[in-house]
């Protein structure tokens, strides 16, 4: 059935354009305006051209924080990607079994940031947290807040912990949609286990897989609060990602014309991704319908 | 408003974003389109294309503030380039 074109539609979104206006545009706006200028405070704004910009682009602390954190996100999409199609392969399809993981598998989803970070925090630490503990006994040398290498891995895995159930839980949803008759006309034709899963299961999650990774992208790409709690971006600068960077700029050193050309840049390249992204999944969309 | 600390550019700036937006919203009633396949192999609508240029010409600002780093106004004669570029093959 053809469905009926009717623009009028659109006036009953004025609502939550409202909304967002408040909420995103004039903010946005704002910053737009701060990026522009410099103030000492007072609310006393003095026009500074692109002065900001030119600072930042020819700065490395931004590169080397944009750098972090795009090595940051690919990591953890490495991960996260593989090991949440690997549980939901292996995750019961009916019965007590399968509810049972499901609501396993969404207790981590359901934990605020802060206290994953605060729980990791205390996790890693050598004198009361287990694992710090275990691995300090075992002669391992660990120590999140001195050593490089330490907070990356810890800042990994807890992302890691965090959020590989929903890679799962998506990728199993995509596996839960395909019907029998798909795994039946493999066996008749003897398709191995790998065949099954690269030309049945795989083009069948694929659009649930893209949100998956679209979702894990964004969000590690402005997370904040975790690493904030476990290493305040240290050792030294070690795991200053974007967000944290940014919030010292605005709210520690108080530099609102700097911080503001710097969410600009952030704000574009988020954009970007997504839009390339939007783009490939709706024409994945298009090309299966 | 005092507190969004708005100078007269940055209202311009905003200004022809606004206007753009109303102008292509009103062309997309008066002369509705198909959509078209270009050359980056997916289906664009004029607003699309006018979504690609604005965020092109974002970053083809801030690379030409990066690489060559004086005459800025040149960087939106590229941008205008780009634009036909867009609105033409896209």
């Amino acid at each position: 059935m053809e469905k009926t074109v009717n623009q009028k539609a659109w006036f009953l979104v004025l609502p939550v354009l409202l909304l967002v206006a408040f909420s995103a545009v004039i903010p946005l706006m704002t910053v737009v305006n701060y990026a522009f200028q410099d103030t000492f405070g007072n609310n006393v704004f003095f026009w500074a051209g692109l002065t900001w910009f030119e600072e930042l682009i020819e700065s490395d602390r931004m590169w080397a924080a944009l750098g972090r954190q795009a090595i940051f996100s690919a990591i953890i999409l490495a991960i996260e990607v593989p090991l949440g199609i690997f549980v939901a392969l292996n995750m019961p399809k009916k019965g007590f079994w399968a509810s049972f993981c499901l609501v396993l598998m969404s207790l981590p989803l359901l934990i605020p940031w802060n206290v994953v970070g605060t729980i990791w925090q205390i996790f890693g630490r050598v004198d009361i947290g287990l694992l710090g503990y275990t691995l300090d006994k075992l002669g391992i040398s660990y120590n999140y807040t001195q050593d490089f290498y330490a907070a990356w891995i810890t800042v990994i895995v807890m992302d890691v912990w965090h959020w590989t159930s929903l890679v799962a839980l998506l990728a199993y949803a995509g596996l839960q949609s395909i019907p029998d008759a798909y795994y039946q006309a493999a066996k008749i034709d003897q398709a191995s286990r790998w065949n099954v899963f690269r030309y049945i299961e795989l083009p069948k999650m694929a659009g649930v897989l893209m949100i998956a990774i679209l979702l894990r992208f964004m969000d590690s790409f402005m997370i904040y609060t975790e690493p904030f709690v476990v290493t305040g971006g240290g050792p030294g600068n070690a795991t200053t990602f974007l967000s944290i960077d940014l919030v010292k700029m605005a709210l520690g050193q108080f530099d609102l014309g700097p911080a503001a050309a710097f969410s600009l840049m952030y704000f574009l390249v988020i954009l970007l991704i997504s839009w390339v992204f939007y783009t490939v999944m709706t024409n994945l969309d298009k090309r299966e319908g | 408003m005092a507190w969004m600390a708005w100078t007269w550019q940055t209202a311009a700036f905003f200004g022809i974003i606004a206007a753009l937006l109303i102008t292509f919203t009103v062309l997309a009633i008066k002369f509705p389109e198909t959509p078209r396949t270009g050359v980056l192999r997916i289906e664009t609508t004029r607003g699309d294309r006018l979504f690609i240029t604005l965020l092109g010409s974002a970053f083809i600002n801030l690379a030409w503030l990066g690489l060559v780093g004086e005459n800025q106004p040149y960087a939106l004669g590229v941008c205008l380039v780009y634009a036909f570029a867009v609105f033409r093959w896209v």
